[in-house]
């Protein structure tokens, strides 16, 4: 789960109280959602109890005055979890393909199908666009990842356009 | 493979490119060739001169009629005088033979000796008497047959034996043989001021076809530079695209030296068709000096590879283009002043004129070495010119900015076809300067206009009244004068004293306001003075009234009493030669072919003298025609490579062309940008080429005495040519900027 | 929507030899908005989009920009129009290499009428504009690739065109420079009001316009304008 590691990641520069902590991680990663103060306690309850930061608590007692640490057990975690290539992801079995498949063999027009999803990819990616180029360096990136996406599943649709009537005569008995 | 057998297969392999190119690889071999096969073919012509004129001068020394002192009167002896014509302006070799003897001596190409009344014509004058009847009537003798060509100079010589029986040993001369050379030969190599004109012509006419050739071996080079990319791409490195290009250099070299033979002896077939005068030979004559034509086998090709090599030195051909780096060498000045300055060095000596006694100083050659170098300086340095120029130009309209913008930016291509132009017309004008100079010295005689110009002088003895009732009758003639001179010496000097009427003397000097009665001295004492006559007498005329200048004609040839006949004054006058001073009507047409006709009639040794000089000013006339001939032959030559780097350069810039389009450029603008790219090189060219050539016929005609002057109409017709040429070039390129600015072009590649 | 439109093209036909390029194409631009021609590689979007800047004539058919019938213009009226009214972009080599970067973009204005000079002083704002301003006193071949597309969009702009012609203008890029250029050619644009064509294949850049028509077999799929 990426959000303990970026939790614990944010603790290598220093300890951190939990309000902190949760408003460090809306800034740098949450675009979309920012954490509950809940995920927040209950992650770092888990790693606590896996060793992987301590608290150092001050006077005045309180869940408010808890500060968090991390230990060398955690930056061993992070530095494993950071060098650790991500598995690709695959989607052999698309919704699109399916429909795709499924127009041509109820005899419903495939292209129409194609041309309606590109429409649709494009209008999301002239909203990515709009976006990044009104926001910072930060949107720009994450929008562009979307945008790349997207793109690739353009050109796969513009490719099965141009091969929809070989798709056609291998999928039709 | 050895590394010997690579480079032949590499050499072959670019060999093979020019010809597997397709039709721009066939258009570009066919210019190749056809520029280094011009050139090659005036190359072997000028190699062909030398044995050409040797043999036709050693046929002509086999004729020549020296002779001997103190040849005794035998069975084998002749009579020999000279009949000499014109016809126009042609000279016409004649002699009169008048055997002594049973075994008299027969000259070259002639079997038996023509009797009186015959006579033995060459073949040319046959024609041409054939085809003149005014020349025909000239002799009143029967044609017995020809004079066989090793008795001539050359197919076109005129010339004929006439039988005579009437030859004294005081008119003529007594042979007993042909071909006796004497030391002295009595024509010699020619004046100083023809020697030069020769040198300096051979200079002329070579080097723009040797700046001609360096050009041509280098058209279509930007479509070779993209083959040989290709042949990067596939592995081959730098070296070998070097000599892979030099194998398509030499292809269109060696080519062209087959077509350069090949016109070489179209041209020795016209020559010996149509030529006339001295430069006409028999095919068998026109043999190219061996060592020469082994000279241009070899030179030629070998510097066509060297242009080659030396043109790809500005060029890093690299597999996926090709990089020009003329922009980033800056033309340095220094070392293209290093010719031109021995040049002016070489030439300076030449400002106080010739030295006329001493035709064979070697002058002309330092002359033509001094041209050459500077021809070839102003070839070098027309390139520096050009850039120092447009860098400093800008601004303006756009079309104007676009030609600069261009030539800045490469001015190399622009350069090599102008320094042709430059070269060609500096040479030129020099060359007509020159030949102008020549002009006003040898004709100045023609420019006076008194009465009784033309001249006969007798040599058989026809009483005087013969000849003046058969000049009276001569169509043409309006009034005839007797001239006596009598030669008279004093102190050893020698003096002509010429007793005539006011109107006939005043050939010999300008006499206004003469009249009857008095006596003018053309360097002579100015007192009464005894002169001894040729036969031990003496004679003491009347003491000159005046001392005259001499006319230009007459000028050097030392001492004259001119005396009026009232000035003797009942004198005795001792038996004088006569001369007769005509009056002619030169408006008709036929006058002095009448003139000539009467004279060889009565006596066909006399002398008619014509006071135009007429025959060295048309051979002048002639030349410059030539001159000009070949100065158009050369600027549409120098055209056609323009056109073809003009087509290059459009087609390698044809999709910035169809983006000018797409914006809205007018043609008007892109054509007047091409032109103005044409127009600044050639007339950067064309100020310094006149003035360079200026410069130079300033000195040549200082060099043959002549008054300085500026030939500007050779100047204006060579540039209107050159501006011909340049217009001429845009309007051949406009059809394939119309082409390329297509939009077709637009699309990506 | 048609009579809305500043720039249309109806059922446009062209081929050439064999291959028809528009099979009835049919087209239609509003002033100041970015239309993607989109579509495999010969499809035809070159070739519409040479006919509506009046490059290429149509065999049949009519393009008709403000009203005008650009088919019955002669060349030297259809040539006035794209100084005046219409700007271009390509994927490259359309710099003229013997000028420099700032004479490039004062081209189209020269081309106007417009003095040297003010035609620089408003060349060189365009340049700075489009972050080129540095390599105003360069030849083309002295800057980098996205630098000369820079300076190419600085030119189509220059004149304030009402329609820029853009033919895949990043083709040449890679995806940074791309982006960069797109960017900043699209603000451009919008700021000074200007139509734009822009033809490309890839859905990245497609992506800027503000709708998409799909050529495919010289026909175009268009996109109601829907806002």
């Amino acid at each position: 789960m990426s959000v303990s590691f970026a939790l614990l990641g944010l603790l290598e520069n220093g300890p951190r109280h939990g309000y902190d902590l949760k408003r460090t991680y809306d800034d740098t990663f949450g675009r979309d959602r920012s954490l509950h103060y809940g995920q927040v306690y209950s992650t770092m309850a888990r790693l606590l109890k896996n060793g992987h930061v301590e608290v150092e608590s001050e006077p005045g007692d309180g869940p408010d005055r808890k500060r968090y640490a991390i230990t060398d057990a955690g930056i061993t975690d992070v530095a494993e979890w950071i060098a650790r290539p991500e598995k690709p992801e695959l989607y052999l079995q698309s919704t699109l393909y399916t429909k795709v498949v499924l127009a041509l063999l109820t005899g419903r027009d495939a292209a129409e199908v194609l041309d309606s999803q590109r429409a649709e990819h494009l209008r999301l990616m002239r909203e990515l666009t709009r976006r990044k180029s009104a926001g910072d360096l930060a949107d720009e990136l994450i929008c562009d990842h979307a945008l790349f996406h997207l793109e690739a599943d353009l050109r796969w649709l513009e490719l099965t356009a141009a091969r929809l009537d070989r798709l056609a005569a291998q999928v039709k008995p | 493979m050895t590394t010997i057998r690579r480079w032949f297969f590499e050499l072959g392999l670019g060999a093979r490119m020019s010809v597997a190119g397709g039709r721009a690889g066939w258009t570009r071999l066919a210019l190749i060739a056809a520029g280094v096969g011009i050139g090659v073919a005036v190359l072997l012509s000028v190699a062909t001169l030398p044995a050409a004129i040797a043999a036709s001068t050693a046929r002509e020394e086999a004729r020549t009629d020296n002779a001997q002192e103190d040849t005794p009167k035998g069975d084998n002896t002749l009579l020999i005088g000279n009949a000499t014509t014109m016809f126009g302006t042609e000279s016409v070799h004649g002699r009169m033979l008048q055997p002594e003897g049973a075994n008299p001596p027969v000259p070259p190409g002639v079997t038996t000796l023509p009797a009186p009344g015959q006579m033995i014509v060459s073949p040319a004058l046959a024609a041409l008497m054939r085809d003149n009847p005014l020349l025909a009537q000239r002799w009143d003798a029967e044609i017995v047959g020809t004079i066989g060509e090793q008795g001539l100079r050359g197919p076109a010589e005129l010339a004929f034996y006439l039988g005579a029986d009437t030859l004294t040993e005081e008119t003529g001369e007594r042979l007993d043989r042909f071909g006796f050379a004497v030391t002295g030969e009595d024509e010699g190599p020619g004046t100083p001021a023809m020697l030069l004109l020769s040198a300096v012509g051979i200079v002329v006419l070579l080097m723009p076809v040797m700046v001609f050739m360096a050009s041509a071996v280098r058209f279509g080079g930007e479509a070779r530079d993209r083959r040989l990319a290709a042949l990067r791409l596939v592995g081959s490195d730098a070296a070998m695209t070097r000599r892979i290009a030099a194998g398509e250099t030499l292809a269109g070299a060696l080519l062209g030296l087959g077509v350069g033979a090949v016109l070489a002896v179209g041209a020795a077939l016209a020559a010996n068709r149509w030529a006339s005068g001295a430069l006409s030979f028999y095919l068998y004559d026109m043999r190219p000096v061996p060592a020469l034509a082994a000279l241009i086998v070899v030179a030629v090709p070998a510097i066509a590879v060297l242009v080659t090599l030396s043109a790809m030195r500005r060029v890093v051909v690299q597999p996926l283009g090709v990089v020009r780096l003329s922009t980033t060498v800056r033309r340095r000045l220094w070392w293209r002043l290093v010719l031109p300055v021995i040049g002016v060095v070489l030439l300076w000596p030449l400002r106080n004129g010739l030295d006329q006694q001493n035709p064979s100083s070697g002058v002309e050659f330092q002359a033509a070495a001094g041209v050459a170098l500077l021809l070839i300086g102003l070839a070098l340095l027309l390139p520096w010119l050009v850039e120092a120029t447009v860098d400093r130009l800008g601004g303006g309209s756009l079309a104007w900015e676009l030609a600069i913008r261009r030539l800045q930016f490469d001015s190399g291509t622009a350069v090599r076809a102008v320094s042709g132009i430059a070269v060609s017309v500096a040479g030129v004008i020099a060359l007509q300067g020159l030949v102008s100079g020549i002009e006003s010295v040898v004709a100045t005689g023609g420019t006076e206009t008194g009465r009784f110009q033309h001249q006969i002088l007798p040599a058989a003895d026809v009483p005087d009244g013969t000849w003046t009732a058969a000049l009276s009758k001569t169509p043409g003639v309006l009034d005839t004068r007797t001239i006596r001179t009598v030669h008279g010496e004093r102190d050893g000097d020698s003096v002509a004293i010429r007793i005539a009427d006011c109107a006939a003397l005043s050939r010999y000097a300008d006499l206004t306001g003469c009249a009857d009665g008095e006596v003018y001295g053309i360097a002579v004492p100015d007192g009464r003075t005894e002169y001894q006559l040729r036969d031990e007498t003496t004679w003491t005329p009347p003491a000159p009234t005046r001392q005259v200048a001499p006319s230009a004609e007459v000028e050097g040839f030392g001492s004259m009493l001119l005396v009026t006949p009232a000035a003797l004054a009942g004198a005795k006058v001792p038996p004088a030669d006569p001369t007769f001073a005509v009056d002619l009507d030169t408006s008709r047409p036929e006058a002095l072919e009448q003139l000539r006709n009467t004279a060889a009639l009565l006596d066909p040794q006399a002398l008619v003298i014509d006071p135009g000089n007429a025959s060295v000013a048309d051979v002048m006339r002639t030349s410059r025609q030539g001159l000009l001939a070949g100065t158009i032959v050369l600027l549409v030559l120098i055209g056609a490579s323009m056109l073809v780097n003009v087509a290059e350069q459009l087609r390698e810039r044809r999709r910035v062309l169809a983006v000018l389009v797409a914006f809205g450029t007018r043609r008007r603008t892109l054509t007047g940008s091409v032109l103005l790219q044409a127009t600044v090189p050639v007339l950067i060219g064309m100020v310094m080429a006149v003035s360079m050539g200026s410069s130079l016929a300033a000195v040549l005609m200082a060099a043959v005495d002549a008054p300085v002057t500026i030939d500007w109409f050779g100047i204006g017709t060579t540039s209107a040519v050159a501006a011909l040429v340049v217009l001429g070039t845009t309007a051949a390129a406009l059809p394939s900027l119309m082409r390329l600015t297509r939009p077709g072009n637009l699309r990506n590649e | 929507m048609t009579d809305q439109a500043l720039l249309s093209a109806e059922d446009l036909h062209l081929s050439f030899g064999e291959t028809k390029a528009l099979d009835g194409a049919s087209l239609h631009v509003r002033a100041g908005e970015v239309v993607a021609l989109m579509g495999p590689s010969g499809s035809g979007k070159s070739t519409l989009l040479h006919c509506l800047a009046g490059i290429l004539s149509p065999e049949s058919g009519r393009v008709a920009y403000a009203g005008r019938d650009l088919t019955a213009m002669s060349d030297s009226e259809r040539s006035g129009l794209r100084r005046g009214e219409f700007g271009f972009v390509f994927q490259f080599g359309q710099l003229v290499p013997e000028l420099t970067c700032l004479e490039n973009v004062a081209l189209p204005l020269r081309l106007s009428g417009t003095s040297r000079r003010a035609a620089h002083r408003i060349a060189g704002e365009w340049l700075d504009r489009l972050e080129v301003g540095d390599v105003a006193g360069k030849r083309p071949g002295q800057a980098s690739g996205g630098q000369g597309q820079r300076v190419a969009v600085a030119r189509a702009l220059v004149a304030k065109p009402r329609v820029v012609f853009a033919d895949e203008p990043t083709g040449a890029l890679d995806s940074l420079n791309g982006e960069l250029v797109m960017k900043l050619f699209i603000a451009a644009a919008k700021e000074t009001g200007a139509a734009v064509v822009l033809v490309t294949h890839e859905a990245r850049v497609a992506a800027w316009s503000d709708r998409e028509a799909v050529v495919r077999d010289g026909k175009v799929r268009e996109q109601e304008y829907a806002r």
